[in-house]
């Protein structure tokens, strides 16, 4: 999948570069499990989030899910499709329209849908419920008078009320306090096994993704680097991105640190990325070939990808991570 | 309750059902001196233009040659009499009418048309933007005082020129202010979400984009009443709108100016009443402003 | 920055052009037949078919357009209904006097607008501010054509001190100075208003930043507090600057009218009254170009005060 955006300038408006948001990504989501997405900031997440459910379209890839393609359904056969597939918004003050109470903002989608409004109302304090909301409090309610925790509950009730099969959740706890992430991220996992939920869950926070996820992505500059189970990431990363995301992640496990230092200087641009591997300007390993073509995602284990070329010719365990 | 934050003395709510926005607004409004003030003498202005048929104590197009220019004060002429003998108080209440109509029809059709054609340019966007936008440009290459009276200049005296200058005059503002609006909207993500649900382009303009937006447009049109007003008044004043003997304020003061070395005081009637009408629509404006704002 | 300045001057020219086209469209908005809205009624039938060829008015409106658009371009505004003298030279003459009023009424504007906006910010709530906020509600609301009428009614009729009319010819500077002095306070009340209100409200926005706090825990002393807040506030001001003075300037025909100031006001309001179009055009499409210019030139030397706008 890729997604460039132009960048207009100049006297006529021409689009005189492109960023790479998304470049050639391309992955499978498994029913009920919790794919996670993770890389710094302006790696391309909330891109690939919005892409993922056609709010902005593909410049080229396809989409399937449940052997339809997405990105080339009908008008009306995406209605039907989006009823399948819910989005979670990261900033809790700008995904609630000031104007509408909770339970009218929850019950939105379900007018959309043709329910009568007696119906949805009702449905929608059900819901507000659900997520922890009473509804005889909070329903009558404005975005305004509600915290950022609450905010996002009811981001979640709304993005539920369709009953959806896959919630993509683009840093839903990102904006919250600590304590309130917690709350949040429970009531996800709970309402995942109630409603038996597919979860695309991205995040810049690697304590969050390991904690949610059953699978992880690893995303740097648009590209995916390395994929894997969460434990097979956590135990031995293997790409030098993920392993400097791993060492400036704080952890209390004294056998989990790192000698490696983390990551120094920002992201270089996406405008005009690095040639070959993009993140060969801040490896510490980085070779002449690095820059000649970007390696291929290949298979180190069985469900353990990564695109590195210190792993090409099956280079054994070891560069960077001492065991 | 919705303002709570707003009020020094309110607790934090437990239950209950809060206040709508409007609701919030209305009671903003109610609780503002200003604006208590300013409403009650627009109110007052207001019902003395409509009622003026059974108000006015004499017909305002019927003079005496003996009776002109009499003091305020004089019997029976509560705000004396211009120069041709008219009753003063008679023809002020009746100017008001004109004036009003002639002031508040073009920001009203300004609000209508400038709120579809900004909000059109400014969800579609590309070259529909494009084109909607530079074509309003154009407008702004004027001052407003000097398109109002370029416009009615070529179209000649007479109410309904008056009505089609004006318009254009505020049209272009009001779809810039709708346009700006829109765009900031459109990029917010409960948009987003509403496209998400699988929302067609209608209901997410009825119930999330022309909600949010249409506070916005409608405090700028509120102020712009009070510009209506002078320019309305200033058109006639140099004899473009309302024709004589018809009463209108702008009208009223040009034709009494001559009379200035005679009377000091009537010839000023008409303009205080310009000028008390305007400030009264300006503070209700502020008012306004104020109460919609959102606190949290 | 120089890339922006071009892009901006591009997008003059077809602002300018729209404008050129309503000005254009004028003769046809007029009732009657177009030619008589630029030829006298007494008018031989031989002057007739020279006009007529002249303005082409044979021809479709495109082409008449662009014949009209190359006589403008080269100077030619047509001729006078009333006096037959060209238009560009009776425009030529009443700008410089526009141009005077626009200036001296500027002035007043500008200094009192600016001193009194800052002052209220400076002592937000106090008795200063509401006086400030007053002067702004007054300015925004009074109808100045009537504030110039009590002006004559009180300094002229009442107290005798100042003259009521005109722009005194050949009376000497002195006589010329308080010819305008009534023009000019009426003038200024508009704009006074508009300037006290956006500059109030802009040095309170920079005061409430925390930036400002920071300075002000920093025990800065209060004068260089107030330079931060003007330098932050200055593109801003700038901008309604430089729309108040295209309003004094473009935006006098009332007062003018009031005063019988010979300027550009005068002149429309004269040509409005003759229903001499091609004052009227020529008055216009001089006022409207000035108009675009200023702006342009206020938008480019605010991106020498603010060079985040040319970024944008």
């Amino acid at each position: 999948m890729r997604k460039h955006f132009p960048l207009r300038g100049g006297v006529l408006q021409r689009p005189y570069a492109w960023v790479r948001a998304v470049d050639g990504v391309s992955f499978d989501v498994h029913a009920t499990e919790t794919l996670g997405i993770v890389g710094e900031s302006g790696c391309g997440k909330s891109t690939l989030a919005r892409l993922l459910l056609r709010l902005i379209e593909a410049d080229a890839g396809s989409l399937t899910f449940g052997g339809e393609d997405v990105h080339r359904a009908s008008p009306a056969r995406l209605k039907r499709l989006r009823r399948d597939m819910q989005l979670v918004f990261q900033d809790p003050y700008a995904s609630l329209n000031p104007r509408l109470t909770m339970e009218d903002a929850v019950a939105f989608s379900l007018l959309v849908h043709g329910t009568p409004r007696g119906e949805a109302r009702e449905r929608a304090r059900v819901l507000l419920g659900r997520v922890g909301l009473d509804p005889r409090l909070y329903g009558r309610r404005y975005a305004h008078e509600l915290s950022g925790g609450q905010r996002q509950r009811v981001n979640i009730a709304r993005a539920l009320v369709l009953d959806p099969k896959l919630l993509v959740l683009d840093e839903p706890v990102s904006a919250l306090d600590k304590s309130v992430q917690a709350q949040v991220l429970n009531l996800l996992q709970d309402l995942k096994e109630e409603r038996a939920l597919t979860y695309v869950f991205i995040s810049h926070d690697l304590n969050v993704i390991e904690y949610v996820s059953s699978r992880v992505l690893v995303m740097y500059l648009g590209e995916v680097v390395e994929s894997g189970t969460a434990d097979a990431l956590a135990q031995s990363p293997k790409h030098p991105y993920t392993q400097a995301l791993f060492a400036s992640a704080p952890s209390l496990d004294p056998d989990r640190r790192l000698d490696r230092p983390p990551l120094a200087g920002d992201p270089p641009n996406a405008i005009d990325p690095p040639s070959g591997c993009r993140f060969r300007t801040r490896c510490p390993f980085a070779m002449p070939r690095c820059g000649d073509a970007p390696p291929a995602l290949r298979p180190v284990a069985a469900t353990h990808d990564v695109a590195c070329y210190l792993y090409e010719a099956a280079v054994p365990e070891g560069a960077g991570r001492r065991e | 309750m919705a303002i709570a934050g707003a009020l020094p003395h309110d607790l934090e709510p437990v239950a209950g059902a809060p206040m709508s926005y409007w609701r919030t607004v209305g009671w903003r409004l109610a609780h503002d001196r200003m604006t208590l003030v300013a409403g009650t003498a627009l109110t007052l202005i207001v019902l003395s233009a409509v009622l003026a048929p059974w108000l006015a104590p004499f017909d305002p197009d019927a003079g005496s040659i003996r009776l002109r220019l009499a003091p305020v004060g004089a019997p029976a002429h509560l705000l004396g009499t211009d120069e041709q003998g008219r009753d003063m108080l008679s023809r002020l209440l009746w100017g008001g009418r004109m004036t009003l109509v002639a002031a508040l029809t073009p920001v009203l059709v300004g609000l209508g048309l400038g709120t579809g054609l900004g909000v059109l340019a400014g969800y579609v966007g590309g070259l529909t933007n494009t084109l909607v936008m530079r074509t309003m440009d154009i407008f702004y290459a004027f001052p407003a005082v000097l398109l109002a009276i370029a416009i009615s200049g070529a179209l000649g005296p007479g109410l309904a020129n008056t009505l089609i200058a004006l318009s254009i005059v505020f049209v272009p503002r009001v779809v810039r202010v709708a346009e700006s609006a829109t765009v900031q909207v459109k990029g917010l993500e409960y948009i987003a979400a509403a496209r998400a649900s699988g929302s067609g382009v209608g209901p997410i303009l009825r119930h999330h984009l022309l909600a949010n937006v249409l506070g916005p447009i409608l405090v700028f049109a509120s102020t712009q009443v009070s510009l209506s007003i002078i320019l309305a008044a200033g058109l006639s004043f140099l004899g473009l709108g309302v024709t004589p003997p018809a009463a209108e304020w702008g009208l009223m003061l040009n034709t009494l100016r001559q009379s200035i070395y005679v009377n000091a005081v009537v010839p000023a009637l008409p303009g205080l009443a310009i000028f008390v009408t305007s400030m009264a629509f300006n503070l209700l404006a502020d008012g306004l402003r104020d109460a919609m704002e959102i606190r949290s | 920055m120089w890339a922006y300045a071009g892009r901006r001057l591009l997008l003059a020219v077809p602002t300018l052009l729209g404008a050129s086209i309503i000005v254009f469209a004028m003769v046809h908005l007029a009732p009657g037949d177009p030619i008589a809205a630029v030829m006298p009624a007494e008018s031989s039938q031989a002057e007739i078919e020279a006009t007529k060829r002249a303005y082409g008015f044979d021809k479709p409106l495109p082409v008449q357009y662009l014949v009209w658009l190359g006589r403008v371009v080269r100077g030619d505004l047509g001729r006078s209904i009333a006096t037959r003298r060209p238009v560009i030279l009776d425009v030529r003459d009443s700008l410089a006097n526009s141009l005077v009023l626009a200036l001296s009424s500027s002035a007043v504007s500008f200094g009192l607008g600016i001193g009194l906006g800052l002052l209220a910010a400076f002592r937000q709530g106090r008795a200063l501010d509401k006086v400030a906020s007053a002067v702004a509600i007054v300015g925004v609301s009074v109808p100045h054509y009537w504030a110039g009428i009590i002006l004559i009614i009180v300094f002229s009729v009442q107290l005798n001190w100042l003259p009521a009319m005109g722009a005194a010819d050949g009376g000497g500077p002195l006589e010329y100075l308080r010819h305008m002095a009534l023009p000019t306070v009426a003038l200024s009340l508009i704009p006074l208003g508009v300037i006290t209100r956006v500059v109030r409200s802009a040095a309170l926005d920079i005061l409430n930043q925390e930036f400002v706090l920071a300075l002000r825990a920093r025990g800065l002393a209060a004068r260089r507090v107030f330079t931060h807040v003007v330098t932050n506030a200055a593109p801003q001001i700038f901008t309604v600057l430089g729309l108040q003075f295209g309003f004094q300037l473009g935006g006098s025909v009332l007062v003018e009218a009031v005063f019988s100031w010979p300027g550009t006001g005068y002149l429309l309001n004269l040509a409005i009254f003759q229903r001499d179009i091609p004052v009227l055009q020529g008055v216009i499409l001089v006022l409207a170009t000035f108009f675009v210019l200023l702006n342009l030139g206020v938008d480019l030397l605010q991106t020498l005060v603010d060079p985040r706008i040319a970024r944008h």
